[in-house]
């Protein structure tokens, strides 16, 4: 396990060499109950030196000799958030995304690190190719990038692929993303193989014979546009598989970009029994609905899970708040123009989501009531690194200071030039949006800096 | 000549009452026209007209052609096999090379939902669906209620069957709501797995089978039954098929209303759907429905492309 963490950050610059003071921010940890006004030091090695609650507007901390100092006051700084769930398409496919401009993305959504689907051209299915996007990420990214590795070779459902050898290479995690795997057995094999590293699957629930080729969510809107819908079922009879499958064995299950109601009862009930699952949700899933579809047959609201019903969107948020959901994953999935621009059934599924989701969340979520601050952090930021088994980071003395800080005033208008990713398929293209990271530190580092990307 | 507001035809919703009682009475004018020895008027000299055809289609494609050269406008056929979409041309550059060719108006046809809306949003020219998917088809729903308003003289107030693979069926995507906006009461009589997911949004209360609904019945739209939906997984086979829910001697005789008519979209799979004993009787207007197709195509395209001056 600390064998595998020290590979990932060994890609990474360890300290920036520099002090950084940030003064008089929101200083926002539901791990510690911290909510509060303080100044926060980083020091030289890329740790939390010192953290100081103000107590009635006085900075306490004063500023080094050469101390960067950073005017906090009205913004919000919390643990980083790490996104379990990335598409950033190298190798293969870089005419999409790149590691270098996916994690650039990412930068400027917040993030502190990513990770990578291996749904990758070659297929991330053995130790070399993990090694090869670690080895990317070490000369081009801006985060950290934890790689995943397929289940099956190929991810092609046919033949387990070399876990233990992926996982020496440093591999956080074993996903057919991109598919749900077909075969109840080899599912079973699967989670009865990691068992023995005590390695996380993570599961796409989609059972295609059901899906039946639908690209939206059955029901009232397929009827309308004339488009083939898909059953909820598709995913929640999946998902209720792998749970069972997750008992019978003792894996470690993480369901990926959960979207049904079924879907979020069946987690709930299996964490209360004690199976060791968890469960992300991805923003367009948290905020928008099927509605969100007319006449325009906008592909980019195509994407994998379907937009579900109101009722299946509630379910979702309730999960999120009661903990049923762990993490906010956005499942940021870049395609080209080409891809898009097309029939809404030959179009990709998929949508971007890295640099708008902490907008997304504050502005739909947050500023709507329907989810406090607090429990929006913890599932960005310590929920992911519960799922992935990774050191907590906090808002205290000795953690590693990979910090967000977020204005919540600032408005963001997602235009395409406006989005630093590759590809534009955002399903929030014309939203105005209100709050979004202004600063992103890894490791103490300032990969962001005033809302622009440091380069 | 009342005009068509809306500039495209993609979905019946297009159209308001007023403009579909509208089309009907215009083609009324036209199918006359059709009856004389020389059919052809001058109303859209000068206009062309492009048949982007992306999925087969024999009668759609011939009635719009000859609606077309029947108002003397200009048009070219683009076929799945002629077009450049088999060789990979997505649609947005369809769009764009036909509309940059200044064509004033686009009939299209394709396999997927949405086809038209989106060419519509790239494209100058107004667009009319030829059938998109398994969306709609809505000059087949006005050739259907040209035939059932010369039949009755009405339209509110009737009651209409749509049997068959409603879920697949472009047809019924259309009829149903106008037959509902008309104040009729349009049915759909099928199994659950041909039902869309929600009838109810399309206007349509829901049978499961036909001999229960048949005898209220005062049109009988019976759509065309494909083999490879009819083979064990939609129903166990054709012969069941038929036997629960295709229109014989028996069902037309004894239990569907004396008065009532039966229509279908065709082509018709004899012996399947519908037996030739039906389809030789008077009250399947099938040849009738064909007839009024030209005309009810001749009415859209001159209401929409604004022919001046009267029809005569």
């Amino acid at each position: 396990m600390s064998n595998k963490t020290e590979q990932v950050t060994d890609a990474m610059v360890t300290g920036s060499g520099m002090v950084t003071l940030i003064r008089g921010a929101r200083l926002v940890d539901p791990q510690l109950n911290l909510d509060a006004i303080g100044d926060v030091l980083i020091a030289a090695d890329g740790l939390i030196e010192e953290v100081d609650i103000v107590e009635d507007g006085g900075s306490r901390i004063s500023a080094p000799d050469g101390a960067c100092v950073i005017d906090g006051t009205g913004k919000i700084l919390i643990p980083g958030p790490i996104d379990l769930h990335v598409h950033l398409r190298e190798p293969g496919q870089e005419y999409k995304e790149t590691i270098l401009t996916g994690t650039r993305a990412a930068a400027h959504g917040g993030w502190v690190g990513v990770c990578a689907i291996p749904n990758t051209e070659p297929v991330a299915d053995e130790g070399a190719t993990i090694r090869n996007v670690l080895d990317r990420a070490a000369e081009t990214a801006y985060v950290p990038v934890y790689p995943y590795g397929a289940i099956t070779r190929g991810q092609a459902g046919k033949q387990l692929a070399e876990i233990s050898d992926m996982l020496d290479a440093g591999a956080v995690g074993f996903t057919d993303d991109g598919h749900g795997v077909q075969n109840p057995l080899m599912m079973r094999r699967a989670m009865e193989y990691a068992k023995v590293f005590d390695a996380l699957i993570l599961a796409h629930a989609e059972d295609e014979q059901l899906a039946d080729g639908g690209v939206v969510n059955e029901g009232r809107v397929a009827t309308r546009l004339g488009l083939p819908g898909q059953t909820g079922l598709a995913e929640s009879l999946q998902v209720i598989r792998d749970i069972e499958l997750a008992r019978l064995t003792g894996a470690r299950l993480h369901i990926c970009h959960v979207s049904t109601k079924e879907s979020v009862a069946a987690i709930r009930a299996a964490k209360a029994a004690g199976v060791r699952v968890t469960a992300e949700a991805t923003p367009h899933h948290l905020v928008l609905n099927e509605n969100a579809l007319s006449y325009d047959y906008d592909t980019r609201l195509k994407m994998a899970p379907p937009l579900r019903s109101e009722a299946d969107r509630k379910a979702l948020v309730a999960g999120l708040v009661d903990g049923t959901i762990d993490a906010i994953a956005t499942d940021h999935a870049p395609h080209a123009k080409q891809e898009k621009e097309l029939e809404f059934e030959l179009a990709k599924f998929g949508t971007t989501g890295l640099e708008t989701a902490i907008p997304v969340l504050l502005t739909d979520l947050v500023a709507t009531g329907q989810v406090d601050l607090p429990c929006l952090v913890e599932r960005l930021s310590a929920g992911p690194r519960r799922v992935l088994g990774l050191e907590s980071v906090l808002l205290q003395p000795g953690c590693v200071a990979d910090l967000t800080l977020i204005d919540p005033e600032a408005t963001v208008t997602v235009t395409e030039d406006w989005l630093v990713g590759k590809s534009k398929n955002s399903a929030f293209i014309g939203r105005e949006l209100r709050g979004a990271a202004t600063d992103v530190f890894v490791e103490g580092v300032r990969v962001m800096a005033d809302g622009v990307v440091c380069d | 000549m009342p005009s068509i507001k809306s500039k495209h035809l993609i979905r019946i919703q297009d159209l308001t009452n007023d403009e579909i009682y509208a089309v009907l009475e215009n083609a009324a004018t036209f199918k006359e026209i059709n009856e004389r020895p020389i059919k052809k008027l001058p109303t859209l000299r000068g206009r062309t007209i492009i048949n982007l055809f992306l999925e087969p289609s024999t009668r759609t494609r011939s009635s719009f052609e000859l609606a077309e050269k029947r108002l003397s406008a200009d048009s070219l056929n683009f076929s799945a096999s002629s077009s450049a979409t088999v060789k990979g041309e997505s649609l947005l550059d369809t769009a764009e090379t036909f509309d940059a060719m200044k064509v004033d108006m686009v009939v299209a046809r394709h396999k997927y939902g949405g086809y038209c809306n989106i060419l519509a949003d790239h494209m100058d020219a107004k667009i009319v669906n030829g059938g998109d998917g398994i969306h709609q088809h809505p000059t087949q729903t006005l050739l259907d209620l040209f035939t059932i308003y010369e039949h009755f003289g009405r339209i509110e107030g009737l009651t209409v069957g749509i049997v068959g693979d409603i879920y697949h069926s472009r047809v019924a995507g259309s009829l149903a709501p106008a037959l509902a906006s008309l104040g009729a009461t349009p049915i759909f009589i099928a199994p659950p797995a041909y039902q869309p997911d929600v009838p109810e949004e399309l206007g349509a209360q829901v049978a499961y089978t036909l001999d229960e609904v048949l005898p209220e019945l005062d049109v009988v739209n019976l759509l065309r039954i494909q083999g490879e939906r009819a083979q064990g997984l939609y129903v166990p086979s054709l012969r069941e098929y038929s036997a629960l829910y295709g229109m014989n001697s028996h069902r037309m005789n004894n239990l569907m209303k004396k008065d009532a008519i039966i229509l279908h979209p065709g082509p018709m799979n004899r012996g399947v759907e519908v037996t030739a004993e039906v389809i030789a009787d008077p009250r399947m207007l099938v040849l009738d429905q064909v007839n009024a197709g030209v005309a009810v195509r001749m009415a859209v395209m001159y209401m929409m492309l604004g022919g001046d001056g009267d029809v005569e």
